[in-house]
Order: structure tokens, then sequence, then C-alpha cells
């Protein structure tokens, strides 16, 4: 199973490994996805994933790189082997699109989630929560009588978790940024 | 070196500095600054068309038959949405050409302005990709630009959107430089994989090439280079639809087109052999068939130069990223360096069996009676043509079958037809386009009388223009393929596939001035089809054919290659539930 060299996005564990076993097995996968940071070029991402009919779980993009231009689109898709190795071939042809790392396939990665819960209540419910938020290090960033903002950071499955602990306690909205990824090392 | 101009005037600048001589437009508000460049000038001749669609399909046929981008201009808003089938028909057929289309100015974009369209918007998914420049500044960069995304990598087209102030407007010339851009896709393909193709080629018993687009759109050397290999091995070569002319009709390894409406030796050499070795070609629906049938006992290679066909529809054994010419090229060096060695005794069993199938004799067809077949006209159209300086478009249907299946093809970029979207309307305004590029050649467009009123009004430039493009029209009066797929498929309910109101042809083409000549008797062909050729102007020939023929031989839908049909006895109920959903 040798992986095929390629300039654009290949590593040690290229993005291109071109000869995948073709499974019925549907797995989750984090692209980042480095791009020419020009407009439009979310559309063109986004388009390929509808045109196409991919999955996304969750899409995160900012500017990382203000000199060279490049912005960082992490990705969470959802796929066969098969889809997901057409997924990075098909972002590696997108002229804008610089390099494409899997970082499910290409060793270790931290996976990163901000996420923000309304919480409200009265009395014991809201020490509760409260209590809760702090066996999950989430922060409160604002208060009234009858509400919280908590703020937490982690991996998605903590954030489902806390999300999971908060709803019987009277959580009426949530904001998540979707993930952030690095692979760990260098 | 940099100097100041108006962007308008770079526009037609960079055309030159790339190395254009012709442009296929059609004025509008957005593009007047350029279009008045244009007029001030003489190194680029401008081809006023009928509709931007024919622009596009025109620039496509000069790109295809010359080897060199082609380049259209066109105005904003319905400009650029009629150049959106044409976008969309080059994006999949890989053919490179340049559309620029006016915009209006930047400070009205997104107000619902006259002539406003969102050009880049709608042609992102239609394009390789496209450019809104907003600043005059950048304008010779994105020009430069763009020839090199259109003609690196996989071939493609592309778009800049110019709004009209930026054309007015005084800015910066740059004279193109070396790519610095980082699209730089991979040419060679990696040696390991090609030595793992090499041991394969020495030991397979029953090998075949399956050549595609790919090795035109690599240019003449890399068909030069896959002669040598097919003559070297001594393999049998089939090829799709986009890859006629790759190896020659006329070769002793040639087995004909394969896929839907190929040829019965194909086929069945597809399903069979041992070792696929797949050269510029892309697994297309038309080719496999049913693909847990397709041929399922090969081990298959396959080259390409876009990451994204390998594995895409058929997994291949050995994939090989790179240009055809780069990779064949060092295929030869290392075949060549092990010792030049093929299982000989093998293949020679392998071409027996293949003589067998030839027998079969898939594309035999009796001429008989007083109405014309559309074999037998292509047959002599053939006869009549082989020795010109020929090149051949076609539109979309039964006849583009017919035209493949009979006629043969020599060499590269002679055959120019819509393979991948089957656009009707495609072949009329793309043999403009090759005898644009081509002025003294014989440029013959197949067409069935559908696909060609769907752009017939480009009869006026070619009469304009004075490009004596021959319309070789069969008509049956019918969507011949809607037809066939209805008789076979929808219990022969013939719903709207006929063509009722037909114009007289001859007379349509007296109206433009053209030439019309009509022929309903196989014994009056040869005379017309000579008077065609020898009639130095366009001509519209409106050959009356068969009106019921069917298409054959034919992979039926969800079928495999070795279930083709090969004639009208084998066609009833040949179709299940779950192969006519399938297009």
């Amino acid at each position: 199973m040798s992986a095929l060299k390629l300039k654009k996005g290949s590593t040690s564990h290229s993005a291109y490994n071109l000869r995948p076993t073709f499974s019925d097995v549907v797995e989750k996968h984090t692209l980042a996805v480095l791009v020419e940071n020009e407009p439009g070029v979310l559309a063109r991402v986004i388009g390929l994933f509808s045109g196409r009919g991919y999955n996304i779980e969750s899409l995160t993009v900012a500017e990382v790189d203000h000199q060279g231009h490049l912005s960082r689109i992490t990705i969470v898709t959802t796929g066969t082997p098969q889809v997901i190795e057409q997924i990075k071939a098909q972002l590696g042809r997108i002229v804008s699109v610089h390099e494409v790392h899997d970082l499910t396939v290409e060793g270790p990665s931290v996976e990163r989630e901000l996420a923000m819960f309304k919480v409200s209540g009265k009395g014991d419910k809201r020490v509760e929560a409260l209590r809760l938020a702090d066996i999950f290090r989430a922060n409160v960033v604002d208060s009234t009588l009858e509400t919280f903002v908590f703020e937490i950071t982690g991996a998605p499955e903590k954030i489902d978790a806390f999300a999971d602990l908060m709803r019987p306690l009277g959580l009426t909205e949530v904001a998540r940024t979707g993930v952030a990824a690095l692979p760990r090392g260098d | 070196m940099t100097r100041q101009m108006t962007g308008a005037k770079m526009v037609v600048q960079a055309l030159i500095d790339q190395g254009v001589d012709t442009v296929f437009g059609y004025p509008g508000g957005a593009v007047l600054p350029i279009y008045d460049e244009v007029f001030q000038q003489n190194s680029i001749k401008h081809i006023l068309v009928r509709h931007e669609q024919g622009a596009v399909h025109a620039a496509e046929g000069y790109a295809r038959a010359t080897g060199k981008p082609g380049v259209c201009l066109v105005t904003s808003g319905p400009g650029a949405t009629n150049a959106v089938t044409g976008l969309t028909d080059a994006l999949m057929d890989s053919i490179p050409i340049i559309v620029l289309t006016g915009q209006v100015p930047t400070f009205m974009i997104g107000s619902d302005a006259f002539q406003e369209a969102d050009t880049v918007g709608i042609t992102r998914p239609c394009t390789k990709h496209n450019w809104l420049v907003k600043e005059t500044d950048k304008l010779s960069e994105v020009m430069h630009e763009a020839f090199h995304v259109a003609t690196s990598g996989r071939p493609g087209p592309v778009l800049i959107d110019i709004p009209k102030d930026v054309q007015f407007a005084t800015g910066s010339y740059h004279a193109p430089k070396p790519s610095t851009s980082h699209y730089q896709p991979q040419v060679k393909g990696e040696m390991e994989a090609i030595t793992e193709l090499v041991a394969a080629l020495e030991t397979a018993k029953r090998p075949i090439f399956y050549t595609g687009g790919g090795v035109i759109n690599s240019g003449p050397g890399a068909s030069q280079l896959l002669r040598e290999l097919v003559e070297a091995t001594g393999f049998p070569i089939t090829s799709t639809l986009m890859g006629l002319g790759c190896y020659p009709a006329s070769g002793d390894k040639w087995l004909g087109m394969l896929g839907m409406h190929g040829l019965y030796e194909a086929n069945m050499a597809m399903h069979d052999c041992d070792l696929m070795i797949n050269i510029g070609a892309r697994f297309d629906d038309r080719i496999t068939g049913r693909i847990d049938a397709f041929s399922p006992k090969s081990k298959k290679a396959h080259i390409d130069i876009d990451p994204s066909s390998i594995n895409k529809v058929i997994k291949a054994d050995i994939p090989i990223v790179g240009d055809v010419g780069h990779v064949l090229e060092d295929i030869l060096k290392v075949w060549k360096s092990r010792g030049r060695k093929t299982n000989s005794e093998a293949v020679a069993k392998w071409w027996r069996q293949i003589e067998e199938w030839k027998q079969v004799d898939c594309l035999k067809f009796k001429q008989e009676g007083k109405v014309i077949k559309p074999q037998y006209a292509l047959a002599r159209l053939e006869a009549l043509t082989k020795d010109h300086d020929r090149y051949i478009c076609t539109e979309v249907g039964q006849h583009q079958m017919w035209a493949a299946q009979y006629l043969g093809f020599e060499d590269p970029n002679r055959w120019m037809t819509s393979g991948g979207l089957g656009t009707m309307g495609y072949g009329f305004p793309a043999s403009i386009g090759v005898q644009m590029g081509h002025p003294d050649a014989l440029v013959i467009n197949v067409a069935g009388e559908a696909s060609w009123l769907m752009n017939m009004q480009e009869l006026g430039t070619a009469m304009q223009f004075n490009l004596p493009v021959k319309q070789f029209i069969l008509n049956n009066e019918r969507l011949g393929m809607v037809r066939q797929w209805q008789e076979l498929l929808h219990g022969e309910r013939y719903s709207h596939s006929w063509s009722e109101s037909l114009p007289d042809f001859v007379k349509l083409a007296e109206a433009f001035g053209a030439k019309g000549i009509i022929c309903s008797d196989p014994a009056d062909l040869d005379d017309a089809i000579m008077e065609m050729i020898n009639h130095d102007g366009p001509v519209l020939f409106d050959c009356l054919v068969e009106k019921h023929e069917n298409c054959f031989p034919m992979i039926p839908s969800g079928k495999a290659h070795n279930e083709m049909l090969l004639g009208e006895a084998e066609t009833q109920g040949v179709i299940d539930a779950k192969g006519s959903v399938l297009v």
C-alpha cells in the first residue's frame, strides 16, 4: 500500500493514498485545508461538498497567515474510505487550495471546539448547573439573576456531554464554533 | 516590464502576449471598452458569433483542433449566462478555454443593475477556476494566470469577470513571466508504480490498452509515444469517444471504440482481459456499464493527471498520477531497459480470441431499397473524405455514435465531439472554431437535424467570415437516440421525440446565402457528397435517412460489457427496472 508522492498536500502519510479498500463502513475524518485567502474560496469548498453530495459535520474557517494570504478551513466530514479519498482529491484540485491534510490518518492530532451555553433556571437547578460547569471547567462569562452563559472549550465529545447535562437544568441556547484541529508533534 | 494602460487595453495586450490570434465573441454594454480596443488593433481576429453559447463551443472546437487554448469575449448578465453550457461542456471534456466576461462597474455590483448577474457565482461549479478582477493593477497578472491554469494539469475552462470601471481605469501592465503560481500539477509519474506496471506488461496474457481524451490533451507527442508502445508490445488498443485518433484507426492493433455503443470486439476484450491499462480515460459510466460486472478478471492500471479520477469509479490496482506523455515516456524507457519482454505466446492466443470476436462484424448493415441508411451515409462520407485534410465535429445523439463507429481517425485533434456533457448544438459552432484554426482543411459537422437546429443561428457567422464548414445532417425527423430509448424502455410511446415543422434546409441555407443540398436516394449520395466537398463555402447537406434505425451495438443500462445487443432481434425487455432509472 504505497502512497503516491504528490507535491500538494503530500506528507509522509500522504493525503492522497490512492489505494483505498472499497468498504461500506462510514468513518468520520477531520480535514485541514489550507487555502488562498481570496473572495469566494469558501464558496468553492462548500460548493464542492454540496455539488458532489458529501457531508459536512462541522466547518470552521479563518485567516491563519496574513502575510502568506492563507486561510485554514477545518472540516469534519463522514463517508466511506472511498468517499473520503475522493473528497481529499477533489479538494486538492481546487486551484485556490494549497494543501489538504487528513488529520484522522496522518498521525495523532488534537481537536478543540469552543461552545457557549445559556442556561436559565432558579434555585437548586441553578446551583447544580454552576457545580457541573465547574467540574467541566466551563467558565461563566455572563450572568443575570435567572441565567448563566457558560463558555466551554474541549473535544466535541466533551461539549456534547456537557450539553446533555445542561439540558434538564434549563439549557435554552447553544452556540458552537465547530472543530479546530492541529496535528501533534512536528 | 510594466507599462501604464487602461484595463481594456491590458486585456488585448495580454491576449497578444499569450499568443492568441482568434477570439470568439459578442459585444454588449459591459465590454464596450474592450471592444473599442479590439477595434483599434490588427493582431487578433475577432469572430462575431450569433449567440454566446456558439462563441464558447467555437472556442472549444478551436482549442481541440489546434491544441491552443480558445478565447471568448462576452458581455455581462445574459452574455455570461449564455456561456454557461459551453463552460460546463469544456469542464466535462477538459478543454482549455478562457472566457472573458464584462461586468457592471464595481460600485454597482450587488445592486441588481441592468445586465448584472453573479457571474463568478454562477460559473464557479462549471469552471476550473474563475476570477472577479476589482483592480486594474491586478488585471494583467490574472490574465496570465488564467492561461496557466486553463492549460496546466488537467485542462479546463476558466473565466475572468471584468467590471466596466476596471476596463476604463488605468493601471500597470505586467508582461507574462514564468508562472510563480502555487498551482503546479505533477506531470511525472511515480517510478515505483511505473515499474510495477512494466512488470505487469511483461507477464500479461490478455492485455488491453484503454485510452481516452487524456492522450489527446497531453499533446501530439503523447499519441506518438502511445503508438510506439502499442507497436512494440503488440497489445490490442481500444479508446473512448474522447480519445479517437490517438491511435490510427487503420492500425492493426486497433479494436475500435468501446463503451455503450462501442464495438463488440472492444467490449468483449475489455471484459475478458487480465491487464487493463487505462491511459487518460476516466471510467465514465458510458464505458463501464454495470460497475460490479466491469472487467471482473483484470488487474487495472490507471494513468491520469487528475488524482480525483483515480479510484473515483473503479479501484485501480496500479495508480499512476501524471501527464500521459511523461508517463508513457518513462514506461517505454523502463520496459526497454528491462529487455522489451512480453508474454508473446499468450498474447498471440489472445489475438486469436479477438479475431474470433471480430468475425461477428458488429457494424455490418444492409443498404437496401430507396431509403438511405444512416450507416451507409457515413460509410460513403468516410470513403469520399478520408484522404482529405479532414476534421470532423458532431452534435449529440445517434449520428454521433455512428460517426464514431464508421469514420476512421488517423491522428489526434481531428475529432471534436461533446463527450461528457452531451451537448446538442455543440457541433456547428465547434466546426466554425475548427475552420478558424485550419482555414484550408475540410471541416465537416456530422449532425442530426434536431441538434443542428439548436445553434443554427451560427450559419450567419459561417457566412460572414466565409468559413466553408460542411454541415452533414442525417435527417430522420426524429430525436433518434431518445426515440431508440423510448422504444427499448418506454413501451414504444414516442413522447415528443419527433421533429415536426422542420424547415426546408435547402431554403434555409439559401436564406443565409449558403448552399443547400438535399439527398434522399442512395444512388445519388456519392455525387451529392462530392458536390458538398467541392463547394467553396458553407454547405447545409440535408441527408434524408431511414427514420427508425437504431444504433447498435448497445450495452443496455445496467448491463455488463458481455451483454451487448447486436441488433433489433435482441431488444425486447432487455432493460430491467433497475437499469431503467439509469440514463
